[in-house]
């Protein structure tokens, strides 16, 4: 049963990458990485690890790639692309020769991931015992990872700052002026 | 806990119940969206004076019907310019969420006793819903992020501008209401302490104080029905189809039966949102047993908090005006975002408190201030950052001026 359900969402994950860099079209390529997202999610519940498909689900496919469509369709990129064209001088050769050393480190992992065990073991034993997976991740994160988790949203946080300071075009040449909450001298009329 | 229907293996039964229960909800989804559409149309018409389909059947019921076979003979049109597969492939992926998402509501099963949620069938128990999965509620929001992609796909496949701007429209505003329709969910998901659909009806009791309506203190399930609303594109945050400005939105340029389908799906995610806004927060199926059989009352109980949900959906189409996108923004991301936010944080310290054993109206009374708190400096960053667009607009204008001379 397992082993079916792994043979079937490979197949569908592995179409979907190469969909990813054959379709022409950059929205079809999108698309293909989302039935790869899915793929992968299948994945993940077939390894009972249900929050973590849904949170594949929800923010990958739900998110990230909605985001990658949006760029997409408004920034008017959505044609074909002519692959004669080479914009980046020997960035193919580049690309080949990097291609080549990562496939040969995958081959190499594989052959060795046989003899030796490259997982490292949780410090604090498995996550085993009562309760659901999802009350286990809850309490892991916020009990023994909680400074890690904190950290991770105040990072998030920053980059939405950022995101939004880079995103504001002031038409004033003066711009600092603007984000200490104090008007600029001629818009003492506000 | 999950459903007791899987504890002592799979046979043909299991298989049988599981397929019976699948046909069972699609069935009854399709037939209430036949229902919902004619009700929505006759509601509207009593609303504003009009008589509205009486033609097909008794008093018009039939007219869904007859609407639906016209659209399946008529001529499937794909416009030149548009994207094949894609244009094609929209209308399934609007309708497949819709379909998923009612999966999760359990639709009956009596919840006193020791067994809550369970129905005997064929000699084996089971939840009423057709599946219970771990993630239970979060099957919602996947699938409502998944359901972005029929609408933003069907508008660029068309390959025509103005479907283009609907779905940019359209998933815009999907996408920002889905914050606040997820955190609305968290405070649910915190008082019930499961992601589980039974779990979450389970911890409600019969009687209405018990539901989770008032355990959460009201104020996120009016959240989560104002953003359900906009996440369903239904007036009055329907500027997707706002047919003055957009011609007829995502869907102009389909036709047939592909047009059928987007509109299938619409209402059926109009029942299934009814269905969860009743599970979450107004008990799901429980209600008190008067008389007969005990598995015959929760359906009944909850086939009529639903029907009060639909008729407030076509209330406030027949009620209110459209919004204007700007208004529709401001509320998504300054009203209603930070005010379950703020709730959610309130409740958390509330959950503390019980647990810790500590001053339940001492942590009150802090939560309280710090929302206020936050409350005063969202509002204060919100008007500084009004005031900037404004100087910065006077400033540009003078500058463009200064250029010109």
């Amino acid at each position: 049963m397992e082993t079916t359900v792994f043979l079937v969402s490979a197949v569908i994950v592995l179409a979907g990458a190469l969909g990813v860099i054959l379709a022409r079209n950059p929205v079809h390529s999108a698309l293909m990485l989302v039935m790869t997202l899915f793929g992968v999610a299948v994945l993940f519940v077939a390894q009972e690890a249900h929050f973590l498909a849904a949170v594949q689900v929800i923010v990958y496919a739900g998110a990230i790639v909605v985001l990658f469509l949006f760029v997409i369709m408004l920034l008017g990129v959505d044609r074909a692309e002519d692959l004669e064209r080479e914009p980046l001088g020997g960035q193919r050769p580049a690309a080949a020769v990097v291609a080549v050393i990562g496939l040969g480190f995958i081959v190499v992992l594989g052959v060795r991931a046989a003899q030796v065990s490259l997982g490292a073991r949780s410090v604090h034993g498995e996550l085993d015992g009562p309760g659901s997976n999802i009350e286990k991740l809850a309490e892991a994160l916020f009990t023994d990872y909680v400074f890690a988790f904190e950290a991770t949203s105040v990072l998030l946080v920053i980059a939405v700052i950022g995101a939004v300071l880079l995103a504001r075009k002031p038409r004033d040449p003066r711009p600092a002026r603007h984000f200490k909450g104090e008007p600029a001298e001629r818009g003492e009329d506000r | 806990m999950g459903d007791p229907l899987f504890a002592e293996g799979v046979d043909l039964t299991v298989v049988l119940i599981v397929i019976g229960k699948v046909v069972v909800a699609f069935a009854l989804l399709m037939v209430s969206v036949l229902f919902m559409i004619w009700f929505e149309r006759k509601l509207i018409g009593d609303m504003q004076n009009r008589i509205g389909p009486n033609r097909a059947g008794p008093w018009g019921i039939l007219q869904t019907l007859a609407d639906g076979i016209k659209l399946f003979f008529k001529e499937d049109l794909i416009p030149d310019r548009a994207d094949r597969v894609v244009f094609k492939l929209a209308p399934y992926l609007s309708l497949v969420p819709a379909f998923l998402t009612f999966t999760i509501v359990p639709i009956g099963g009596v919840f006193e006793g020791d067994r809550p949620g369970t129905v005997t069938i064929f000699g084996r128990e089971t939840f009423l819903q057709v599946a219970d999965p771990p993630i239970g509620i979060l099957v919602l929001l996947a699938m409502s992020s998944v359901a972005v992609y029929g609408v933003m796909l069907a508008g660029w496949s068309s390959g025509s501008k103005y479907p283009l701007l609907g779905s940019v429209r359209a998933s815009a505003q999907m996408v920002s209401y889905e914050a606040a329709l997820s955190l609305a969910v968290a405070s649910v998901v915190l008082m019930a302490g499961s992601l589980s659909t039974n779990t979450i009806v389970a911890m409600q009791g019969t009687a209405p104080w018990e539901w989770n309506l008032f355990v959460v203190v009201v104020v996120p399930f009016v959240v989560f029905l104002l953003a359900g609303t906009a996440e369903l594109n239904r007036p009055p945050f329907d500027l997707v189809e706002a047919e003055q400005e957009l011609v007829g939105g995502f869907h102009t340029e389909y036709s047939s039966i592909r047009f059928a389908l987007f509109f299938l799906a619409e209402f059926m995610n109009t029942v299934t949102m009814a269905a969860i806004v009743v599970t979450l927060f107004l008990g799901g199926p429980r209600g008190p047993i008067l008389f007969g059989p005990e598995w015959l009352w929760p359906p009944v109980w909850f086939l009529l908090k639903l029907f009060v949900f639909l008729f407030l959906f076509v209330w406030l189409r027949a009620t209110l005006p459209r919004f204007r996108y700007d208004q529709l923004m401001d509320l998504g991301w300054k009203l209603l975002i930070p005010l379950s936010l703020g709730w959610l944080m309130v409740l958390a310290a509330i959950r503390v408190a019980q647990v810790q054993d500590w001053n339940v109206f001492a942590v009150l009374a802090v939560a309280v201030a710090g929302l206020l708190a936050a409350a005063g400096l969202l509002l204060a960053a919100v008007r500084t950052g009004q005031a900037v667009h404004r100087s910065g607009e006077i400033l540009g204008e003078v500058t463009e001026r200064q250029v010109e001379a």
